[in-house]
């Protein structure tokens, strides 16, 4: 695996912005989304009091997470299906590990799940000698290149046509090296045709959940390549990965909440498949999974609960808020530096592994506030951001230079006498460098501005000298 | 509005108070000509925006007591920023008690707060200024007047009213310069990616000059354009819509 760190965000930045490739992927694709929003969202005059409708129903559920656990587990045995509780990522690999051997898997297939990657899934299963095979097309293209998703819907969204062309040809040598693969439908119907075998072998299908339903014991994925319908309805053993926060009170909130899903994803009205799984096979079902297995992670997410960050667990995963950030389009999801990137991941993240370990992501945000205007959800991004800034702040996870200038500006921007003198000193002394050019090339201390872009010079005198002249 | 001439606190803005005064003169010349009358407190310094979005509430706080105390009995308080406007508008309430004295104190603050073109146009019904202008200019939208206060029409209508002005609108003209405060400086790799962007888009429009409303963002995107050397002038609105030409353009010399 690829791994970058949140700690290391500055030099993955760095990294990303020299790279040409992930510039060209990064600019062919946000736009096409945004666009596509746009003309959904439009279609639909409904579409914002959805969102609050969605909002309130995420609110009520995490103000009631137990009772619905509750009776979602419930549920889910009444149905004849299996509820395992994970409270850290070990216990839900273990979890998964302990089904597998018990069914014997030599080979897994995979539906597109975040969780399994919070959880590292696939490698605990390699190290275990049980083959994980992605089917998600993205997904399945990632895997071949050892990385991460970089993107939460998209997740080899930062890859161009051409590398992907390289690393079948580089894997998939058992075809003829002379094939035609110039154009995207020929990578897809390879790896189609690769993929529809394993289906057919895996022991076991395990895919993520986009909801889950307390009152029925439902799990719902939200595809648009079928490859989860797949993936879970032909080998023996279904297992749905899934986070607590997931739980909706019943199939209409659930129905609610997905009008804003796909809409806000990918335009779509809905996806191609949105397939609900309510336990294995009944007697008389001629197919379906034997045993139906549920992976309830809480990995975190029940302590967010009644903080400040609370409104983060609302969260329906629609990708929107990168798509629609100008920081995620400018380096692309891998230099966050794990698993859930954009403005979302930059909540999410820190609340997961530890702010001190992730400290310049809620500060790599202008709070332009996109992401935010976007989400269905209506988390309110930026928010929650600053108060990740402001747990910094508390624990002096800042760099000692900022603390400092910003202390010494605060002590006089609180003394308005003392102000004045300072800003007319240093409105001087810039405005002197600048005579004759109206800006600096050069300013001691300022080369974070400096590297990029002049100084535009002061004007001379301050608006409160001039003010003062002009009055007297 | 009061009958007579309503009373404006005019709140300069840290960076309009060092940086560029001739926009708070001409946001003082647009409340005059629009009947208003103008004082400057002299106890404002700055709204507290670099140390809120720091993580230091304390300071924020404080600084906000300190503008909401300079700013007691004014008809209207009017910046020529909607950062700094957002600020007072949105963000001062949050620091203080719902119920107590100082919540009340900030929520009639930005009750009466207002950036300068939503001022004239919302609160004084100013439908043109009598200015000229000559200028084939694109808008930035800064992004707290435009998410924060809702700011998009009104700048544009009343640069539309300004004898010379023809508007041309840039691609992606509500997304993000890469200013964002300190961001600029603690990540200017990623600031500069969004700048080439939005300077792109800028150009691409044949405009011969960028207004905006905000001048952190109008410094940053000047910056960047003088820095490549292009001849597309940048000024802030209030400048425009006084009619301020005197003045040289942003990161320009006399």
């Amino acid at each position: 695996m690829t791994e970058m760190s949140t700690i290391t965000f500055k030099d993955n930045v760095t990294k990303a912005l020299a790279d040409d490739k992930l510039q060209f992927a990064m600019t062919e694709t946000g736009p096409r989304f945004i666009a596509k929003r746009t003309k959904a969202r439009e279609a639909l005059p409904e579409f914002d009091a959805l969102r609050d409708q969605a909002r309130d129903i995420k609110d009520h559920v995490l103000d009631h997470l137990d009772i619905y656990l509750e009776t979602y587990e419930a549920k889910v045995k009444e149905t004849g299906g299996h509820v395992h509780w994970a409270e850290t990522p070990d216990d839900a690999r273990a979890a998964v590990l302990e089904i597998c051997r018990k069914a014997n898997a030599k080979m897994v297939t995979k539906g597109k799940s975040m969780i399994s990657e919070e959880i590292d899934l696939n490698q605990h299963l390699a190290a275990n000698g049980i083959v994980p095979v992605e089917t998600d097309l993205g997904e399945y293209i990632i895997q071949l290149r050892n990385e991460r998703p970089s993107h939460i819907i998209a997740p080899a969204v930062h890859l161009t046509r051409d590398q992907v062309e390289a690393d079948f040809r580089r894997v998939h040598t058992h075809l003829d090296p002379k094939r035609d693969l110039t154009e995207i439908p020929a990578l897809v119907e390879e790896a189609r045709a690769i993929l529809r075998q394993k289906y057919l072998t895996a022991d076991v299908g395990i895919t993520g959940a986009n909801f889950l339903i307390a009152e029925t014991g439902t799990s719902i994925i939200v595809t648009n390549e079928g490859n989860g319908d797949l993936t879970q309805t032909l080998p023996k053993v279904h297992i749905v990965l899934a986070s607590i926060e997931k739980l909706v009170p019943t199939l209409e909130d659930a129905t609610t909440i997905l009008r804003v899903l796909a809409r806000s994803a990918t335009g779509q009205d809905f996806s191609n498949y949105t397939t609900f799984s309510t336990g294995g096979r009944r007697p008389g079902d001629p197919d379906g999974p034997v045993e139906y297995h549920v992976i309830l992670l809480d990995n975190g997410r029940a302590n967010v609960l009644g903080t400040e960050f609370q409104d983060m667990l609302r969260c329906i995963r629609c990708g929107a808020c990168l798509n629609h950030c100008p920081v995620y389009n400018a380096v692309g999801g891998h230099a966050y530096g794990w698993v859930y990137p954009g403005p979302i991941g930059s909540v999410v993240t820190p609340a997961l592994v530890g702010i001190e370990n992730a400290r310049h992501l809620p500060n790599a945000s202008t709070f332009c506030g996109r992401c935010e205007e976007v989400c269905p959800m209506r988390i309110p991004i930026p928010k929650m951001l600053r108060h990740w800034r402001e747990k910094e702040f508390e624990r002096h996870l800042q760099p000692t230079s900022m603390r400092w200038g910003l202390g010494l500006w605060a002590w006089i921007a609180k003394r308005p006498a003392l102000y004045r003198k300072a800003t007319a000193l240093a409105s001087r002394v810039l405005a002197n460098q600048a005579v004759g050019k109206g800006r600096l090339k050069k300013v001691p201390l300022a080369s974070g501005w400096t590297e990029f872009r002049d100084l535009p010079a002061p004007q001379g005198k301050t608006f409160h000298q001039m003010w003062k002249e002009r009055r007297s | 509005m009061p009958e007579s001439s309503p009373r404006v606190g005019l709140f300069v803005t840290c960076l309009v108070d060092m940086f560029r005064p001739s926009v708070g003169f001409a946001t003082v010349k647009l409340l005059e000509d629009a009947g208003c009358t103008v004082e400057v407190p002299e106890a404002q310094t700055c709204c507290g925006q670099p140390a809120y979005n720091s993580g230091d509430r304390a300071n924020a706080r404080a600084l906000a007591l300190q503008v909401i105390e300079a700013f007691k009995g004014y008809d209207y308080v009017v910046a020529p920023s909607g950062s700094c406007g957002g600020m007072m508008v949105k963000h001062y309430p949050e620091f203080f008690e719902p119920g107590s004295t100082e919540h009340d104190e900030a929520l009639d603050l930005a009750r009466r707060t207002h950036e300068i073109t939503s001022f004239l146009t919302r609160v004084l019904k100013v439908e043109k200024v009598g200015a000229q202008f000559p200028a084939r200019a694109t808008y930035h939208d800064s992004c707290s007047g435009l998410r924060e206060l809702g700011i998009r029409n009104e700048p544009r209508k009343l640069l539309a009213s300004v004898d010379g002005v023809s508007l041309r609108e840039m691609t992606d003209a509500e997304v993000c310069c890469g200013f964002g405060g300190t961001f600029c400086v603690k990540y200017p790799g990623i600031s500069d990616k969004m700048l080439e962007k939005k300077i792109r888009h800028i150009e691409a429009t044949g405009a011969d000059t960028l207004i905006a409303g905000d001048l952190g963002c109008l410094m940053n995107m000047a910056g960047k354009l003088k820095r490549m050397g292009s001849p597309i002038k940048v000024r802030h609105v209030a400048e425009v819509l006084a009619g301020d030409h005197e003045t040289p353009p942003i990161a320009e010399a006399k």
